[in-house]
């Protein structure tokens, strides 16, 4: 298992130690991809300082959504049913938005059972760090193929999958969302400054990291293992995120560096790896890398797309600043005047 | 004085006879008569058979007959048909482009009309002409039943409202209408109806409409919905109050509504919401109750609140969409796999619906749980005459939430920890600034402290624990209305199926059966349901479903009265007559 150590202090800026952010000792295989991605979100979650009160973790059915009981031990959790994330957190984030939304999902729980209700989440725009822990197979029915098993792929018994698989970044950046990124769970350089950013972003966020099931997918053949994936693994920029709260200043080399500035003021970096180009402002051109790199059968990793200007579903839905949760009971009920004027309407 | 009076309207749908019908039924209204309208429409847009049914009634009977006084048949498909309708001595009044194929039966009175002539009087635009077609016949109408042309303008001129020519133009066509029939002598009939105060304290409203006003006015904050054929106006409606009636000081609004991709995300979007906060609810039919099934297990289980409106269309399947039934008792008690249980409530009146808003939002946030409230079609969609809304008695109760504050004076929190010996446990609102407030949910089996648990003992406390909350659900639901008038014969009745109860026991008491009544408004049963089954040598459960669903639901909490009960019951999709229990009453009691 691999961690994220910062050179910064011991505790962020609310007083909290990283241990403040761990949750439950992980039930999940030794070594698994899952266990990584939820030490890069202690690790995000801590050195943005997010208050764990404020924060609402939302899953659905399957290994990474068992992940939400392993950080944030303090916050409010809701393990749903397979499939129906979107939805539960569409609702939630409907009633009390000032709650920063943690999602945490599968390839199947999105891209099979909960196809619907992502999509619909997608396109409402609803704030909400999405993240979709991707291995290709199902791992808590025991290895059956997932929706976004690579054509190709085997599974352990050399079962082929015939199927084209869902690429579920390119689905986002066609459903119009404005922050869409993939990783790779051990890359806690790349992951870390994703999560940051996308917890600053006003809308959103889709991060697809690919996880590797060390049980079912970790085997000669498949295309998901640890090995394969390290080795097709195309980052596209190194990251860095700077923070609007800690006004830190980075000196960089004109050209170098593309800042990408978030909701909150914040700015995430990415610098040029060997002259690679890549604008993620351009979906057109995010998408053709996407559909070029499957073709090249290369993982592109990083920042694939980012519009922050995308209606956000507050916004849609015309809702007053003080969350629907929280309005206090005596003013719910309109008034006895405006009954006796409805009931004239009926005469 | 004319005591009863029944008009059936034959048109064909999309046409423009709706707002018609609904006019005519409304001015009848304001002359202080207690009348009923139920529209029998097809599931299509335009150009299939419809029909509307009005019965105006002194004794206050509302539901239907099975034949009508008048017959206006204006859709040449079904004019020849429509004739069955007639009762002995009936007046059929049909289009002349109309060609009869059947004779008249003997005894009626057969008058034909070119309606179309008539409405080409006050407009020469043939489009318009063919909507104001239905205003003419309305017109006759008012001549024959002596409806005022005063009450049927202002009628017309609210009904418009803003749209000064509309409100001339059909005007105009009721006045044409009203004057042709004038120079008629067989239209010149006895059935007048006599004016009166009767409803001056009482309002023309449909359930849905109730039920959305009855869901703002219970603090209801949240609603999803994904559209279904009879409940969507439920839903649309109570946008529509919202936006009249929750705005902060800057025309923001004080509730959120969202059309769902599918009735799995509308169930689950309530779920969410419960759970942090609000309260919400959804609002749907058969179909979508199916697909809610799974999300139901979860709330009730993982005990958050939410409220779903089911309006009951006839089923299986998609069965016939825009036709009423009391289907779904059965499968919404329980909804969902394993030990699943549902709070339901059944209104009976649209004016129920509105109280029963509140007492679903309460009792949901109380016991938290998901609790349905079954109207069905006949109640949701048709107008009734009711009383007005009543301004809610009960207060908003949220149920136990412990805030910050609160936190601070226990020691411990533990989510589903039976501190009070009730079986309801205590929650937290996500955003609560305290170290002990946070908690995880899940579907999946879990201890007191909400921590996944496999302990055997674990999940058999949990199911018991769960069990003791129903069983406190039992002296919080709404106790049934009972008339008792006799230890002999009970009737049990529900919902809908109330509303041809008085004029059924009218009937019965004819034949020499005096009947006690009672009327089930929740599920659980109370203690009251038990008794009276039990201080009645038989019971009749009256249903409009196949099955005899309720009771079922009745014999199963009751083993030991099941040999009592016995069902009649009329399944064909029409709204409710008392004539079609009469002979199963009468024939169980043999």
């Amino acid at each position: 298992m691999e961690t994220t150590k910062t050179a910064s202090p011991t505790t962020n800026q609310l007083g909290y130690a990283r241990n403040d952010y761990v949750g439950a000792k992980s039930t999940l295989c030794s070594g698994c991809g899952h266990d990584s991605i939820t030490n890069n979100l202690i690790s995000a979650l801590f050195q943005s300082s997010v208050n764990p009160y404020q924060v609402a973790k939302m899953s659905g059915i399957g290994c990474s959504s068992k992940t939400t009981a392993y950080f944030l031990e303090k916050s409010h959790g809701f393990n749903s049913i397979h499939g129906r994330m979107a939805p539960i957190a569409t609702g939630a984030y409907a009633v009390n938005s000032q709650l920063l939304s943690i999602g945490v999902s599968g390839d199947g729980d999105t891209a099979s059972i909960g196809m619907g209700g992502f999509v619909h989440l997608v396109r409402r725009n609803v704030p909400i760090v999405y993240i979709i822990e991707n291995n290709g197979v199902y791992g808590l029915t025991k290895g059956q193929f997932s929706a976004t098993a690579d054509e190709g792929s085997t599974l352990k018994s050399g079962e082929i999958n015939h199927f084209h698989s869902i690429d579920l970044c390119a689905l986002a950046i066609e459903l119009g969302c404005g922050f869409v990124a993939r990783s790779f769970s051990g890359d806690a350089k790349q992951l870390v400054p994703l999560l940051r950013a996308a917890f600053e972003h006003n809308g959103t966020a889709i991060i697809d990291v690919l996880s590797p099931c060390i049980t079912f997918a970790n085997h000669e053949g498949s295309t998901r293992s640890y090995d394969a994936t390290k080795e097709h693994n195309f980052p596209l920029h190194e990251l860095g995120f700077v923070s609007a709260k800690e006004e830190i200043h980075v000196d960089y080399e004109e050209g170098t560096v593309l800042p990408v500035t978030l909701h909150d003021g914040s700015i995430l970096n990415l610098k040029k790896i060997d002259g690679r180009e890549h604008d993620p402002r351009d979906a057109k051109k995010a998408l053709d890398l996407l559909y070029t790199s499957r073709h090249k059968q290369e993982f592109v990793t990083g920042l694939l797309y980012f519009n922050p200007d995308v209606t956000e579903f507050k916004q849609a839905l015309e809702l007053t600043e003080k969350p629907l949760s929280h309005l206090p009971t005596e003013g719910l009920r309109p008034s006895k005047e405006e009954l006796s004027k409805i009931n004239a309407t009926f005469k | 004085m004319l005591e009863n009076i029944s008009i059936t309207i034959g048109t064909v749908n999309g046409s423009g006879s709706q707002s018609a019908n609904v006019i005519l039924q409304r001015a009848i209204f304001r002359m202080g008569v207690a009348v009923v309208g139920k529209n029998l429409f097809p599931s299509n847009i335009a150009g299939l058979p419809t029909w509307f049914i009005i019965r105006a009634n002194t004794k206050g009977y509302s539901s239907i007959e099975p034949k009508s006084d008048i017959v206006v048949a204006l859709n040449p498909q079904t004019a020849n048909e429509d004739l069955q309708h007639l009762k002995p001595h009936g007046l059929y009044i049909y289009n002349s482009s109309v060609k009869l194929t059947r004779p008249i039966p003997e005894g009626c009175t057969a008058v034909s009309i070119d309606f179309t002539k008539l409405a080409g009087q006050v407009v020469e635009s043939i489009k318009i002409k063919k909507l104001l077609t239905n205003m003419v016949y309305v017109g006759v109408l008012c001549e024959i039943l002596g409806i005022p042309q005063d009450i049927i303008n202002t009628t017309i001129s609210d009904q418009f409202s803003g749209k000064d020519n509309v409100i001339d133009m059909n005007q105009k066509a009721v006045q044409s209408g009203r004057e042709y029939a004038r120079q008629i002598p067989e239209l010149n009939t006895s059935k007048k109806l006599s004016p009166s105060d009767l409803n001056k304290n009482k309002i023309l409203i449909d359930g849905n409409t109730a039920a959305a006003l009855g869901s703002v006015f219970a603090g209801c904050t949240f609603a999803s919905w994904y559209p279904i054929t009879p409940s969507s106006s439920l839903a649309e409606n109570f946008e529509m109050y919202a936006h009249c009636l929750l705005k902060d000081d800057n025309q923001k609004n004080k509730f959120a509504m969202v059309q769902a991709e599918d009735e799995l995300s509308a169930v689950c979007m309530v779920a969410g919401a419960g759970w942090a906060g609000a309260r919400a609810m959804t609002a749907t039919s058969g179909p979508g109750i199916s697909l809610m099934s799974e999300a139901a297990g979860l709330m009730y289980f993982a005990e958050i609140p939410g409220v779903i409106w089911n309006v009951q269309r006839a089923g299986p399947s998609t069965g016939l969409p825009t036709r009423t039934m009391q289907g779904d008792i059965l499968s919404t008690s329980q909804l969902s796999h394993g030990d699943t249980r549902h709070v339901m409530l059944f209104p009976a009146s649209p004016c129920e619906c509105f109280d029963f808003a509140t007492r679903a939002f309460n009792l949901a946030e109380e016991l938290q749980t998901l609790v349905f409230v079954l109207s069905d079609l006949d109640l949701g969609m048709n107008h009734w005459t009711c009383k007005d809304l009543n301004y809610p008695t009960e207060p908003i109760r949220r149920g136990k939430i412990l805030n910050k504050e609160a936190l601070d004076k226990v020691s411990e929190f533990r989510r589903y920890a039976d501190v009070d010996g009730d079986g309801i446990p205590y929650r937290t609102l996500p955003g609560t600034e305290h170290p002990h407030a946070g908690y995880f949910t899940r579907g999946t089996g879990h201890n007191d402290a909400a921590k996944y648990s496999e302990d055997p003992t674990t999940f058999e406390k949990l199911l018991d624990r769960l069990n003791k909350k129903w069983n406190t659900a039992k002296t919080m639901v709404p106790a049934p209305d009972i008339d008792k008038r006799t230890d002999k014969v009970g009737l049990v009745t529900y919902g809908s199926t109330h509303s041809m109860i008085a004029e059924l026991r009218d009937k019965l008491a004819a034949q020499n059966v005096e009947c006690s009544t009672l009327r089930i408004k929740a599920y659980p049963f109370t203690e009251e349901v038990r008794q009276f089954i039990d201080g009645h040598e038989k019971i009749f459960v009256l249903e409009q479903n196949r099955d005899g669903q309720m009771l079922k639901l009745l014999a199963m909490e009751y083993p030991y009265l099941a040999g009592k009960m016995k069902s009649v019951l009329k399944y064909d999709g029409w709204p409710v007559r008392a004539e079609s229990f009469v002979e199963g009453v009468l024939h169980g009691n043999h």
